[in-house]
């Protein structure tokens, strides 16, 4: 029985995962991520400057995202994703996603 | 200009005078390339003679920013239109060097576009800030600033034997590098260039520096020497730059590069210590005033030289 329920909430957090990236002081924190496919990253922008999420190869980019506004990206499928702000380049983030 | 004599500086202690003068206003003459620092000011004394054609220069208004850095840019850029209407000698035209707006929001242009009507000069000139090329690019910012009806932010105009370049730079940022003009602007540039006079003297706007101020924060323009070398031949070259919200100069040859103020808010001088981003950086409200303003700037007709006043809206 013990085990039965271990295994319903570990089921659960895998087809609910969430992960949040802040954006603060013109750095995404984290700056690189892994999770398991089908998770949903959360950037939330805390700085008074506008940013955006762009991935490198366009597959995803956001609006800008103005003072606590998020964006939100579930990765179905596994594979490195590099993304920056495209108002300012130099900062860049990675979501790897990994299947167990 | 002004009756004194100038003390010939190099750029090393002209540079140290403009950093002790931090929140008055400070006349530059550029004479063959070298600006020459005349005095300081608290009400730009130096008035032009009469038959100098004086323009001025507003950038980084940021329409619609209302946070802690400066809640009130409206107020702001009513105090600096007050200011340029009161010049003893009124500016023939305005430019604002980008980041009209905050957000690019349609009522933010709209804003802008209205405000701009305060200050009494003939003409208003813009080019965009990456403040305005958000979500759609520069669609909604040529709505209203379209200058030569081709619905593109790169445009040229001449004014009183002065060649004025709009350039942008704010759309091809590429991921970990600086921003670029790109080829198609360039090609453009040269041909414009190719039915200039050696002898006209050009202004240059873009709103991101067109030299590397500080590469860790994108402050500079990766394909700007391209440009510049095409600008070189030309007697008297005067670039006007935005985006850093603070006063740099750099000098090569007869090309002169010049930031300027923000109307908004200031931010951190490159790489400061201990802020690490180039955030807005908070100020008490009466510092405020001394770190955002205008610039004046006039040609006297035979001379070649460029004057430059950066009044800070605060000032006597």
């Amino acid at each position: 029985m013990k085990l039965l329920f271990a295994t319903a909430l570990l089921f659960s957090v895998a087809a609910h995962a969430e992960m949040t990236v802040t954006i603060e002081k013109f750095v995404f924190t984290p700056k690189e991520i892994t999770v398991a496919p089908g998770t949903k990253v959360v950037w939330i922008n805390k700085d008074e400057t506008p940013h955006t999420i762009s991935a490198s190869d366009k597959g995803f980019v956001s609006k800008a995202m103005d003072t606590d506004d998020h964006y939100e990206v579930t990765f179905a499928k596994a594979g490195d994703f590099s993304y920056f702000c495209t108002l300012h380049p130099f900062m860049t983030g990675t979501v790897h996603v990994r299947a167990n | 200009m002004s009756d004194h004599e100038p003390t010939q500086m190099n750029r090393r202690a002209a540079l140290g005078c403009i950093a002790g003068w931090a929140g008055a206003a400070v006349i530059w003459t550029v004479a063959g390339g070298v600006p020459r620092a005349l005095g300081a000011t608290s009400s730009g004394v130096a008035a032009a003679s009469k038959n100098a054609f004086t323009f001025a220069q507003i950038s980084d208004t940021h329409i619609g920013f209302h946070k802690e850095a400066n809640p009130d840019v409206v107020g702001s850029f009513h105090r600096a239109a007050a200011d340029i209407n009161g010049m003893q000698h009124r500016p023939a035209l305005v430019l604002h060097t980008g980041d009209l707006t905050h957000l690019s929001k349609p009522e933010e242009f709209g804003q802008l576009k209205e405000l701009l009507t305060e200050i009494k000069v003939d003409r208003v000139h813009t080019i965009p800030g990456e403040h305005d090329a958000l979500d759609d690019g520069l669609a909604g910012y040529l709505k209203s600033f379209d200058h030569d009806g081709k619905q593109r932010a790169w445009y040229s105009f001449d004014q009183n034997g002065v060649h004025f370049i709009g350039l942008s730079n704010v759309l091809n940022f590429k991921m970990g590098t600086m921003t670029s003009l790109g080829d198609e602007q360039l090609a453009w540039l040269k041909k414009d260039l190719a039915g200039v006079s050696k002898s006209t003297p050009i202004v240059v706007m873009a709103h991101i520096p067109m030299w590397t101020v500080y590469a860790p924060w994108g402050w500079g323009t990766a394909d700007s020497d391209q440009a510049i070398a095409m600008l070189k031949p030309y007697g008297s070259v005067t670039v006007l730059n935005g985006h850093i919200h603070q006063v740099l100069q750099k000098v090569e040859g007869n090309v002169a590069l010049h930031t300027a103020m923000s109307l908004a808010y200031p931010l951190p001088t490159p790489g400061q210590e201990g802020i690490g981003e180039p955030g807005p950086v908070k100020v008490p409200a009466d510092r405020l005033g001394k770190l955002i303003g205008t610039r004046e700037i006039t040609l006297v007709r035979g001379k070649h030289d460029l004057a430059l006043i950066d009044t800070p809206i605060d000032h006597a």
